[in-house]
């Protein structure tokens, strides 16, 4: 069988999968759609929040993106696995004490405010959108790479089955397809990195094979490697603070990244659908787990690729090249623009032959190429390294290395096809949590609290199943137009998440003190600051006046910011009245949680 | 509505010591965490960089596995301390209440 076959017929099984779970967990009242009736076991919300954590990003281009930073690639790995610490110990508990569905329930009802409340949906949506766009295109890339066709019907195709599970099933349909699709991608990504680490250092254990010696050679892959680097022209892989990424800069985006997870609606709202207090803390601990799985591998592959990659390719002829750079070349991921002498030369400098397409068409690159040949002839033409080297797109696409590990390490056809139904599961998985946060928001937040209060239960499950489906629809449609600022601005989420809701929810439950006024002037202060300079670096050319801190690490200063207005407003405003306090004190202890609140109770006590 | 507070004492020194030993686990836990990731992984990363584990330089090895497994250990430590002290409140509060009927 082909590796198309291979593909259709993964895809084909795993999505029917998906879709007899969903009918299985279909939901008839508000509380399973928005918190699954709040019976879920901890283990399987763990492996949920893992799913729902995931994304094609973390799937597909993080351990390229580790492969081409070296040391730096470790922000990363530390600040998407260190804000569950800070989600564990700060946020967790108290929020599944406190029991509602949404986290602009909580900042709400904690500051008694209908401005807080809005502020919160906004930052909700905003952040939500933004990031399951990215999902979308995912999920329509992996389908025209594997099955060749159009990207546009590839997010067609995601539009329909995540349409389908989570209208009728809600969180409950939602997580358990999370469950399922949990075991798809982490099957699909250790799979190969445990057959390539077996392939170049005879160890079955990727992380211990990283540290290990070539089997060819004997030499430590990670000391080959930097002679390698030293040799090529490349910074050295396991320095660290090279460039750009100095200290500062990887101490920021680190806590802003940890912040930004741990203030991230769609991470949080999965610790409402477990049974109990101590049933969240166990799931947070399952979550980690479950991710750390895939986040202590993909440094494995990163340095397993970018060996292979370098060793495989520098030097070669054409004829001398592995299998796998022909298949990659058609995609554009990958290009060889040859100096005249017949031999690849992959280079950290000017020598440099390995380029990328980028956002080029392929007519353009194909024009290139024959303008390249004309040059290399002689007879006019441009040199076609120039040209990349100035577009910016020196050495291959970083997605490449996870999706040509299999096909490096020489694998069957089928894992090849398996690792396309895992991005196809980290993406639909992580699309439909962040869907369910946007339909929460508008339809339990802004509709039920704000809106229309005496709306009754059939008619606000009908409000949330048709938001969810509109959001759908919107997602995909920005997944097939993708607005230019899409992919640069998921990074910068995680600054906008930092700099709003961590201090507020945190602060909401450690101080008693701490009331509306100065809170939504923190949450203002800290999302407009962190908004105000990325956008300013991104587009205004604006330089970075506060320390050399990069758009990537400001969440970190936005953050500060926004805990240094609320706590200095707090003196001179009102504590929060009885109530709240009463509120306080009852998130803080953990007796009487039982079943959580009905919905209409929780109305009752505004 | 979320139960009201008991108007006690008793509960209210139960919940405050509660409350006290909470915030201690969690300070020393916090530790740890700034310590695995931001110190060892980022701060001090060029110097422990001198030493190496396992065929991984120290800094290197702390930024992209060590710390990681700090993390899941911490939270592991977390949730075992916190149920436990979950349990003695709870039969703290018992005792309180059986005192206090009596």
């Amino acid at each position: 069988m082909s590796i198309k076959a291979w593909t259709f017929l993964f895809v084909g099984v795993t999505f029917t999968l998906y879709l007899v779970i969903a009918w299985l967990a279909r939901v008839r009242d508000t509380k399973g759609f928005y918190v699954a009736g709040q019976g879920i076991p901890a283990a399987a919300n763990g492996m949920a929040t893992a799913a729902d954590w995931m994304s094609a990003a973390s799937f597909i281009s993080m351990a390229g993106l580790i492969s081409t930073l070296g040391y730096a690639g470790g922000m990363y790995l530390m600040g998407w696995t260190g804000g569950y610490v800070l989600l564990a110990l700060l946020l967790a508990p108290y929020l599944r004490k406190f029991g509602h569905f949404t986290v602009p329930d909580f900042i709400g009802d904690r500051y008694r405010s209908d401005t807080a409340r809005l502020v919160a949906v906004i930052c909700a949506v905003f952040v939500s959108f933004t990031y399951v766009a990215g999902q979308m295109r995912g999920v329509g890339i992996v389908f025209s790479r594997f099955l060749e066709v159009d990207v546009a019907v590839g997010v067609y195709v995601g539009v329909g089955i995540v349409f389908v599970y989570a209208t009728l099933g809600g969180m409950k349909g939602i997580t358990w397809t999370q469950v399922a699709q949990y075991w798809v991608l982490i099957t699909a990504f250790l799979t190969p990195a445990i057959a390539i680490s077996l392939d170049l250092t005879g160890s079955a254990i990727p992380q211990v094979g990283l540290g290990s010696a070539l089997s060819e050679e004997g030499t430590l892959l990670l000391e080959k490697l930097n002679q390698i680097h030293a040799d090529l022209g490349f910074s050295s892989y396991t320095e660290p603070f090279i460039g750009s990424w100095d200290k500062l800069n990887v101490f920021c985006v680190t806590l802003a990244l940890m912040a930004g997870t741990a203030g991230l609606p769609h991470v949080i709202v999965r610790f409402y659908t477990v049974k109990s207090v101590s049933a969240a803390r166990w799931s947070a601990f399952w979550a980690l787990l479950f991710i750390s799985l895939l986040y202590l591998t993909a440094p494995a592959i990163g340095g397993f690729a970018r060996y292979a990659m370098l060793d495989g390719l520098h030097g070669k002829t054409a004829s001398e090249l592995p299998a796998w750079f022909e298949t990659w070349e058609q995609t554009g991921l990958i290009l060889w623009m040859d100096d005249g002498d017949g031999t690849l030369a992959y280079t950290g400098d000017e020598r440099n032959e390995i380029f990328r397409s980028g956002a080029m068409s392929t007519a353009a690159i194909g024009e290139l190429k024959q303008r390249h040949a004309q040059w290399l002839r002689g007879n006019g033409g441009e040199d076609g390294r120039v040209v990349l080297r100035q577009a910016g797109l020196s050495g291959p696409d970083r997605d490449i290395i996870v999706l040509a590990t299999p096909e490096m390490a020489g694998l069957a056809r089928w894992i090849i096809a398996f690792v396309a139904a895992g991005g196809l599961a980290a993406a639909l998985s992580t699309a439909s949590g962040l869907l369910l946060v946007i339909s929460s928001s508008v339809a339990h937040d802004l509709y039920f609290r704000m809106i229309n209060p005496k709306a009754s239960e059939e008619r606000r499950l009908l409000v949330g199943r048709g938001v969810i489906g509109v959001a759908v629809i919107i997602a995909g449609i920005l997944g097939i137009y993708p607005p230019g600022f899409v992919s640069q601005v998921v990074a910068f989420a995680f600054g906008l998440a930092a700099s709003s809701f961590f201090p507020v929810i945190v602060l909401g439950i450690f101080s008693v003190r701490v009331g509306t006024v100065p809170a939504v002037a923190g949450m203002i202060a800290g999302i407009s600051f962190t908004a105000f300079y990325i956008l300013g670096s991104v587009y205004g050319g604006m330089s970075s006046w506060a320390f050399g801190i990069g758009p990537q690490g400001i969440g970190t200063v936005g953050m500060l910011v926004n805990f240094a207005v609320t706590l200095g407003l707090t003196p001179f405003f009102p504590a929060p009245d009885q109530t709240v306090q009463e509120l306080i004190q009852s998130i803080r202890e953990p007796e009487g949680v039982g079943p959580a609140l009905n919905i209409d109770d929780s109305v009752e006590a505004d | 509505m979320p139960p009201p507070h008991a108007p006690d004492g008793a509960k209210e020194t139960a919940a405050h010591s509660y409350w006290r030993k909470n915030l201690r686990i969690m300070a020393v836990l916090l530790l740890i965490w700034a310590a695995a990731g931001l110190g060892a992984g980022v701060l001090f990363a060029d110097t422990l960089n001198q030493w190496s584990l396992g065929g991984y330089p120290l800094g290197f090895w702390f930024a992209q596995q060590g710390s990681i497994i700090v993390f899941v250990i911490l939270i592991l430590v977390y949730a075992l301390l916190m149920n436990r002290l979950d349990r003695e409140h709870h039969e703290d509060l018992e005792r309180e209440r059986a005192g206090g009927g009596a």
